[in-house]
């Protein structure tokens, strides 16, 4: 469904990535890995119009998409989540959700000033399936309790089902479990699987090569900005390039 | 999110009050003090939607609330335009200049958007103290009165009736707004414009929206003011007015309508109670709302919120 063909990002003299490729297949989990630095986050940010594509193309469905805008995407059916979190501290968390709802909401002026029917209908409506989407991940007796004052693993998991409230087809998660304990990690990759049997799509970024091999239907993995293998869980774990990239040469060597 | 207690009950409350307020006047000087009031409220309710709820700051509304005044004033007073369709134009005129100007500036954040602000006030006070042909230069220049539908507003008691409508119809639509999905989505750009991005925001546009929104309200009660007053100077324009107007929202508590009424009222009024200390007026002045800050740095609206927990507390204990 996503097709990503040979983009290439330069930062001054450094190629952060460069003439990557890969195909995201439609309700797969599809994870990238590599090494600090490998870029990993800059494409994301590509693919989500963050930052400006030096050359190459970006498909959806057939569609280009390549340096479109965020917001513009959430439209098309991408949705993204932060590594670093990106909730609204002073909304309630209830209303993180709702913000998720935000596109199919009428947010006209006048008719916001009078209260017309239109606007009380629609938060009646979406403060219930936004209590739904709490509820699915027990989140729902925090509803009214201000994000800011909420731990580091329920913001991440708000951050995910504030992505799922825009009713995305596909979903980049850029590294939804870092600084999350075993049993908070468990819970995110049950979370995602949850997500894929709804038939959205997932592109990961991880650091957590447990859960990555866990769930992962594909694996695409980069190092200095380069494609360095791509397969299913198994066939990277047994790529010897791979093992190099991760443990150094001398791993291999040394066996 | 809809609030759990009643927006009309307040409404009613704040009608009320301003029913009652009245009766304890003793003279017009009253009178007008209460209609300053009313009106630097209703600039500084739209200028906390810009910056307590957009979280964007603006150096230039006491500016922005200048040009549109004078522009009502050149059309009614100059060229003899009915004073209604004179603000009219004047606030279709502010709503593009302000969405023409939001757009490159909205970009900045922080202590540059400030400073861009502040610029482009500073640019239109000189301009309106320049173009003396129009504006009459610093002596500033005498306002027709203002005539609707043959009625003419003469007596201070009509200008209050009319001020305390537009200012209790202005707090009902805002509390309303803040309360919809267009206040939520406000508030989200103040905390994370990522996160508002994310879900599908064009957080440019809806900056743009809230700084028109803000000044064309600016440009209606500076426009008023000029007729109510029946004369104009540039000081309307001036730099020492959009601070004024900024400490009134701060002072009243970001992010909060009421808040931006007891700023107004408070900074409106205070000269006038203080004016007993002379030529320690400003000294005073100036040290209270150091204090305010110091012991309610959200604001006097804070003192409001307190007392609510409080009984929220007590009965949730009880």
């Amino acid at each position: 469904m996503l097709q990503v063909s040979s983009v290439t990002k330069q930062f001054g003299g450094l190629k952060a990535v460069d003439e990557l490729s890969f195909n995201v297949k439609k309700g797969t989990i599809h994870s990238i890995i590599g090494p600090n630095g490998a870029g990993k986050t800059t494409l994301v940010n590509m693919i989500t119009g963050v930052y400006k594509v030096d050359s190459g193309t970006v498909f959806l469905d057939g569609g280009d998409i390549t340096n479109l805008a965020t917001n513009k995407l959430v439209h098309r059916g991408i949705c993204r989540t932060f590594q670093h979190l990106e909730i609204c501290g002073n909304l309630t968390v209830i209303e993180n959700v709702m913000l998720g709802f935000d596109k199919y909401m009428d947010k006209n002026i006048l008719r916001s000033c009078f209260r017309a029917k239109s606007i009380l209908e629609d938060e009646k409506r979406y403060l219930k399936r936004g209590m739904h989407l709490l509820d699915l991940i027990g989140l729902a007796d925090f509803a009214n309790k201000e994000a800011k004052n909420l731990s580091y693993g329920i913001l991440k998991k708000l951050e995910i089902i504030r992505a799922l409230a825009t009713t995305p087809e596909l979903m980049l998660l850029d590294e939804p479990v870092a600084g999350l304990n075993p049993k908070e990690t468990e819970e995110v990759s049950e979370l995602i699987q949850t997500v894929v049997a709804d038939e959205v799509t997932v592109l990961l970024v991880e650091h957590d090569m447990k859960m990555i091999m866990k769930i992962s239907d594909h694996i695409t993995v980069m190092n200095f900005g380069k494609k360095l293998a791509e397969g299913t869980p198994k066939d990277v774990v047994n790529n010897e390039e791979v093992i190099k990239a991760y443990l150094g040469s001398g791993a291999l060597s040394g066996r | 999110m809809l609030k759990k207690y009643n927006i009309n009950a307040q409404i009613i409350f704040l009608t009320v009050v301003l029913m009652i307020i009245p009766f304890f006047f003793e003279n017009d000087f009253y009178y007008e003090i209460a209609i300053l009031s009313m009106l630097n409220a209703l600039i500084v309710i739209g200028l906390n939607l810009l910056m307590g709820y957009a979280g964007q700051v603006s150096l230039g509304h006491g500016a922005f609330a200048g040009l549109g005044a004078y522009i009502s004033v050149v059309l009614s007073t100059t060229y003899g335009l009915n004073p209604l369709l004179s603000i009219f134009i004047s606030v279709t005129i502010m709503a593009l200049l302000s969405f023409l100007i939001s757009k490159p500036i909205l970009k900045l954040k922080g202590h540059y958007l400030a400073m861009a602000t502040l610029g482009i006030g500073i640019i239109i006070s000189i301009v309106l103290e320049v173009e003396e042909e129009f504006t009459g230069g610093s002596d500033g220049m005498s306002v027709d009165s203002f005539v609707v539908f043959g009625y003419e507003f003469s007596d201070s008691t009509a200008w209050y009736v009319l001020c305390a409508v537009l200012l209790v119809f202005t707090i009902w639509a805002f509390e309303n707004l803040i309360n919809s999905p267009f206040g939520r989505l406000l508030r989200s750009i103040h905390d994370s414009e990522k996160a508002a991005n994310s879900v599908g925001i064009d957080v440019s546009y809806y900056k743009s929206i809230v700084f028109v929104i803000s000044v064309v309200i600016a440009t209606i009660a500076g426009s008023l003011y000029a007729f109510f007053s029946g004369f104009i100077s540039p000081q309307e324009a001036s730099f020492s007015h959009s601070i004024e107007l900024v400490v009134m929202v701060v002072l009243g508590g970001l992010g909060r309508v009421y808040g931006a009424l007891f700023g107004a009222v408070i900074l409106t009024v205070l000269p006038q109670l203080l004016t007993s200390f002379e030529d320690y007026e400003t000294l005073v002045f100036g040290c209270i709302i150091i204090a305010v800050m110091i012991f309610m740095p959200k604001g006097i609206a804070s003192l409001f919120d307190n007392i609510l927990k409080k009984k929220e507390q007590n009965s949730a204990s009880s």
